[in-house]
């Protein structure tokens, strides 16, 4: 049995994880802080959770695709992001980081308002409260939406299908390798890829749930 | 120290118009819930911006709508004392305080003076009410903070721990010789805690007085119901020493006259009983008569009128010597409360 699609699966899944993480949490900090237009910031963030990840793939298709703009400034390094490993992680990262944004605005807002306000008002910088007192009163919450966001990662397959391929070796993942399996009728094959799908996603969860009952 | 306050700013209901001055005192806004209290300590904190006006404390402008000046409120050196105190979760006693101490060595003091010594490796979930309260002072008072402003301080607690709760801070407003701003909604706690006293009503302040000047003297009908007065009548002047009370239907005659008197008040508490008529004295029928814990509230109506009942407040022994279905009530003259709005 071919390894390539665990370790391809583990590496997108872990990167994609680190760049959700902050861009997550940047975005949430962000949009809790807006005066106005939150509620559309919202829904233009949200909406990769709600929509077809078909959709999502197709879109990033047309915008990294060689006639978009970012392709063809791309080709001039004589480089595509279509049908390559960075692509995969791009699917993930856009498809997963809803889940990390909302869970950690939800963190976010349910702070107590007034453990920020007194912060500020007894002359603690902005830079201090973000990572002294906001980060780790929300902890919690920032790990659900980092287990969330990894295990979703882990089994992406319609973004990624559309915009990174399904290519042995390279952008092949364990989920896109069922699919594949399935097409050639190896049943067997694709029961072990879904098996260790289903093992790998039980266990984060469960070692995570733990750790956070621990350390509450 | 000095704390000037000048700004507008348009609410949902109503608009916010607050202006006072104080120096080197302790300020009670007193109102009842939603009129605007805590939306001025938040503006003076800079959580909120006024629409427009000026606040400058000690000289310094912390916002000016007309200089575009808007301090943040790291700027300010405003100590603000939330309700549930807002310590830091994540943080120890110790580390609530020295994390915004602006001198180290202080953390040490105020520990001591704040009595936490043995608590310093608490986290803020395992203190009571009154050890949380001693950190959030401890904690402002090693920050930069040159005013004090206490939102409510007493109002989520039970009454006995309440008390323990005043009698500390008036001990530390003892020892405290700087400018503090109280907002309550509790007549006592405002008048033990402050030396000055404004009303707030809709978002307007009503009347700012001495404390002792404001409950002997308020001034306005919402004044004098949130100073405590029970029993309040429209009023209209009739010459120079009399007026006729409208909704108890009987006619007083006052000290000083005024030149517009719209309501009367009177406490519960200042009524006299009375063996017969005279100057300020009625005859009045009993209508109900309700025990309180140390005293009997007996509701009274003047004899013959359809007038609004009228509150009398009175020690339970010298009603069990009474306890008649006609009374004379006497209401001495100088006890009258005369509002003109």
């Amino acid at each position: 049995m071919e390894i390539s699609p665990l370790i391809i699966t583990l590496k997108t899944a872990v990167v994609s994880t680190v760049i959700t993480f902050f861009i997550g949490i940047g975005l949430a900090y962000i949009v809790v802080n807006m005066k106005r237009g939150q509620g559309l910031a919202d829904a233009v963030i949200t909406l990769p959770m709600v929509l077809p990840p078909t959709v999502v793939g197709f879109f990033l298709l047309l915008m990294f695709g060689k006639r978009s703009l970012i392709g063809q400034f791309l080709l001039q390094f004589d480089f595509s992001l279509v049908f390559t490993w960075q692509a995969t992680v791009i699917s993930a990262v856009i498809v997963s980081m809803p889940l990390m944004y909302r869970t950690t605005r939800g963190a976010f807002e349910q702070l107590d308002k007034n453990i920020i306000y007194a912060a500020q008002t007894l002359g603690v910088s902005d830079w201090k409260i973000f990572w002294r007192i906001l980060i780790p009163n929300t902890r919690y919450g920032i790990l659900a939406g980092l287990v969330l966001s990894f295990t979703r990662a882990l089994g992406e397959f319609g973004a990624t299908i559309m915009f990174a391929g399904n290519i042995p070796g390279v952008t092949q993942t364990m989920s896109t390798a069922i699919y594949a399996a399935v097409q050639a009728n190896d049943y067997d094959l694709a029961f072990q890829w879904a098996m260790a799908l289903v093992l790998f996603s039980l266990t984060f969860v469960l070692i995570m749930n733990k750790w956070i009952d621990m350390k509450k | 120290m000095e704390l000037s306050v000048n700004i507008k700013k348009a609410l949902r209901d109503f608009i916010l118009n607050v202006n006072f001055t104080i120096k080197n005192e302790v300020l009670a806004l007193l109102g009842a819930s939603g009129c605007g209290k805590s939306m001025t300590l938040k503006c003076i904190a800079g959580i909120q911006m006024p629409d427009e006006g000026v606040i400058i404390l000690n000289g310094r402008t912390l916002f000016d709508s007309d200089k575009k000046i808007n301090l943040r409120p790291q700027e300010r050196r405003v100590g603000y004392l939330f309700q549930n105190y807002a310590l830091f979760p994540n943080m120890t006693v110790a580390e609530n305080i020295s994390f915004v101490a602006v001198n180290q060595n202080s953390v040490e003091d105020n520990i001591k003076k704040f009595q936490l010594n043995g608590l310093e490796n608490s986290y803020p979930a395992q203190l009571s009410g009154g050890q949380q309260q001693r950190v959030a002072f401890a904690r402002i008072l090693s920050s930069n903070a040159e005013i004090l402003l206490l939102d409510e301080p007493f109002s989520a607690l039970d009454s006995y721990l309440k008390w323990q709760l005043e009698l500390e801070m008036s001990k530390i407003f003892q020892n405290y010789d700087n400018s503090a701003v109280l907002v309550s909604h509790d007549r006592g706690e405002a008048f033990r805690l402050s030396n000055k006293v404004a009303v707030m009503s809709h978002g307007q302040i009503e009347a700012i007085d001495a404390k002792h000047e404001l409950f002997k003297n308020p001034k306005t009908l919402s004044a004098t119901l949130l100073t405590g007065c029970k029993n309040v009548s429209s009023a209209r002047i009739i010459d120079d020493e009399n007026i006729f009370a409208d909704d108890w239907q009987l006619s007083f005659h006052i000290v000083h006259c005024q030149p517009f008197i719209k309501y009367v008040g009177f406490r519960a508490k200042f009524i006299e009983y009375s063996q017969s008529a005279g100057e300020n004295t009625f005859l009045f029928e009993v209508v109900q008569i309700i025990e309180d814990t140390f005293s009997y509230l007996i509701m009274v109506r003047a004899k013959g009128s359809n007038g609004k009942l009228i509150r009398w407040e009175v020690d339970k022994k010298i009603w069990r010597n009474i306890q008649a279905d006609e009374i004379y009530l006497h209401f001495p003259s100088k006890k009258l409360i005369l509002c003109n709005k």
